[in-house]
């Protein structure tokens, strides 16, 4: 398998502590790969260096077309889009005073490519049809779960070439939060490369093909989806034991 | 209501309402800036002040004074407006800019000094003295509805202040960079993911906002010919009033503000004295603070889980 992402002794200080401790580990094409673990372990800061919002040292790399392999801390935060990564953040901030349209609009904001932005916005109606029904409300008025839908179409109107997202399960009912999953799955089966953050180790694993278990700022284990669902650490620390 | 107090009335009304318009253009920069950086720009009313003074300088090197009418106007709003929008850009780049990381307190504080360098600063370089603005737009009735006179200066105002203000509306709803600025204003951190430039959407959201102020100080050098460098700092801060009342970082607030409180100086001029004038719209702040600090269109956000 060939690797689009890489992340190499990844460190990220806040004030004086250290709060990743030399992260690495890398993204394949077409895959799901989790990021799991504790509140607090490092996952969200992991992504927030990938996406250059904080400031780190060691060497995140991603693939430019077939062999030329880019160091994004070379690139502006506002020009990592424009690079192939899209980010739907923790908390899912979106934009509650536009509308849902006007989300979306501004996650093809890097974009000139008008009539395949337009063929992406019906796919991401088709995704989540809901979405539709409500393209002229204020995305503040939505429920949580909707909102949701609205980050990840956002980030998925991008046409990144990995999709960033952040917790996505963050604050939603079970119901909510396995049709999110479904569509996570389905998004990756149409190839697009998925980096997923979740506390929810179990759906999380479900879909991935590879995970890592991040606790305070460091990688402990990793390994297959299938494979962590069934490891004794994972069972006893992350899905509540037997 | 006979029919004399009611033509009284509506006299006001227009009066109030050209006057309430120019408040809204500059409390429009006030609200603008502070949607976006969160910071009380005091040097606005300064902006406005030297954009009064680009035009009448202008205005004096071409001799418009003897050449009045709408091209004269336009030729004094654009000169106003350039010079604005360039003073807005630099203040942001030498003042605030390298101060994004620092305590709000701080670029506040040094946004009164640089008001204050730009007072001081005009009165040297302008001189003290008030100047007579070019009169571009002869002040006459127009045609009357009864004893009602419409003065081809307040529609002008009116009509200069409504284009304006809906080139600014539709710019902030219907362009992709006017998108952009609702949501850098919104989160400026999520709206750098999304590809968007936050210091460039900062320089542009001063341009518009000073841009505006300039099309203000000309329609004030004609409601008033007497300018001087001091002159920003009442009007300035009676617009940053109407945006308050309207609700800063609103908009339509900005709008409704600075017409209400056109209105109530009016009224208060007409029906009382005009001692009372200033005291006014001072009176209105604190009881806007008291009753509804977020103003009248202001929402406080809450966040949904």
């Amino acid at each position: 398998m060939s690797k689009i992402l890489t992340v190499d002794d990844l460190q990220v200080k806040y004030g004086g502590i250290l709060a990743l401790k030399g992260i690495s580990f890398e993204v394949n094409k077409g895959e799901i790969v989790s990021l799991i673990g504790a509140n607090g372990a490092g996952k969200t800061t992991t992504l927030r260096a990938i996406s250059g919002l904080v400031p780190f040292t060691g060497r995140i790399q991603l693939l430019q077309g077939e062999t030329e392999w880019l160091d994004l801390s070379t690139v502006a935060k506002h020009d990592i889009v424009r690079k192939g990564l899209a980010h739907s953040p923790e908390g899912r901030g979106i934009f509650p005073n536009l509308t849902v349209y006007e989300n979306l609009f501004l996650g093809a904001f890097a974009r000139n490519d008008k009539p395949e932005i337009a063929k992406d916005l019906e796919h991401c109606f088709e995704l989540f049809p809901r979405l539709k029904e409500r393209i002229k409300q204020k995305a503040g008025t939505l429920s949580g779960g909707e909102q949701q839908m609205v980050a990840i179409s956002r980030a998925l109107m991008a046409k990144p070439k990995v999709l960033l997202l952040d917790e996505p399960s963050l604050g939603l009912a079970p119901l909510i939060v396995a049709q999110i999953f479904e569509i996570i799955k389905k998004v990756n089966s149409e190839g697009m490369t998925v980096l997923l953050v979740e506390q929810n180790a179990r759906m999380a694993l479900k879909i991935s093909h590879r995970a890592y278990c991040v606790e305070t700022g460091k990688i402990t284990l990793s390994g297959k989806g299938i494979d962590l669902l069934k490891d004794s650490r994972i069972v006893d620390s992350y899905l509540g034991g037997h | 209501m006979d029919q004399g107090h009611s033509q009284e009335f509506i006299q006001h009304l227009i009066n109030g309402i050209s006057l309430g318009s120019i408040y809204a253009l500059i409390a429009l920069g006030y609200t603008m800036v502070y949607g976006i950086l969160q910071l009380i720009n005091f040097a606005h009313s300064e902006v406005y002040m030297v954009g009064a003074f680009a035009a009448f300088y202008v205005g004096k090197a071409l001799g418009l004074a003897d050449h009045p009418g709408v091209l004269a106007l336009l030729v004094l709003i654009f000169s106003a407006v350039v010079v604005c929008s360039l003073l807005g850009i630099t203040i942001e780049r030498l003042a605030y800019r390298p101060l994004r990381k620092a305590p709000k307190l701080n670029i506040l504080i040094t946004a009164i000094g640089v008001s204050l360098l730009l007072q001081y600063s005009g009165q040297i370089i302008f001189g003290a003295d008030p100047k007579l603005f070019p009169e571009v737009i002869k002040d006459s009735p127009l045609f009357s509805i009864g004893t009602v006179e419409v003065r081809s200066l307040d529609l002008t105002i009116l009509i200069v202040s409504t284009l304006v203000m809906a080139g600014l509306h539709f710019l902030v709803h219907y362009t992709k960079i006017g998108t952009a600025m609702r949501a850098v204003s919104s989160n400026a951190n999520v709206a750098n993911l999304m590809g968007i430039n936050v210091d460039r959407i900062i320089t542009y959201t001063f341009v518009i906002g000073s841009s505006l102020a300039g099309v203000a100080s000309v329609l004030v050098g004609l409601k008033y010919p007497k300018i001087d460098p001091l002159m920003g700092m009442l009007f300035g801060i009676k617009a940053f009033v109407a945006a308050v009342l309207g609700g800063i970082g609103s908009l339509p607030g900005a709008m409704l503000g600075g017409v209400i409180l056109g209105l109530c100086e009016e009224m208060v001029v007409g029906y009382l004295s005009s001692t009372y004038r200033d005291a006014l719209a001072f009176g209105i702040l604190i009881l806007i603070l008291l009753l509804r600090p977020a103003g009248l269109l202001g929402t406080v956000t809450r966040e949904k889980v």
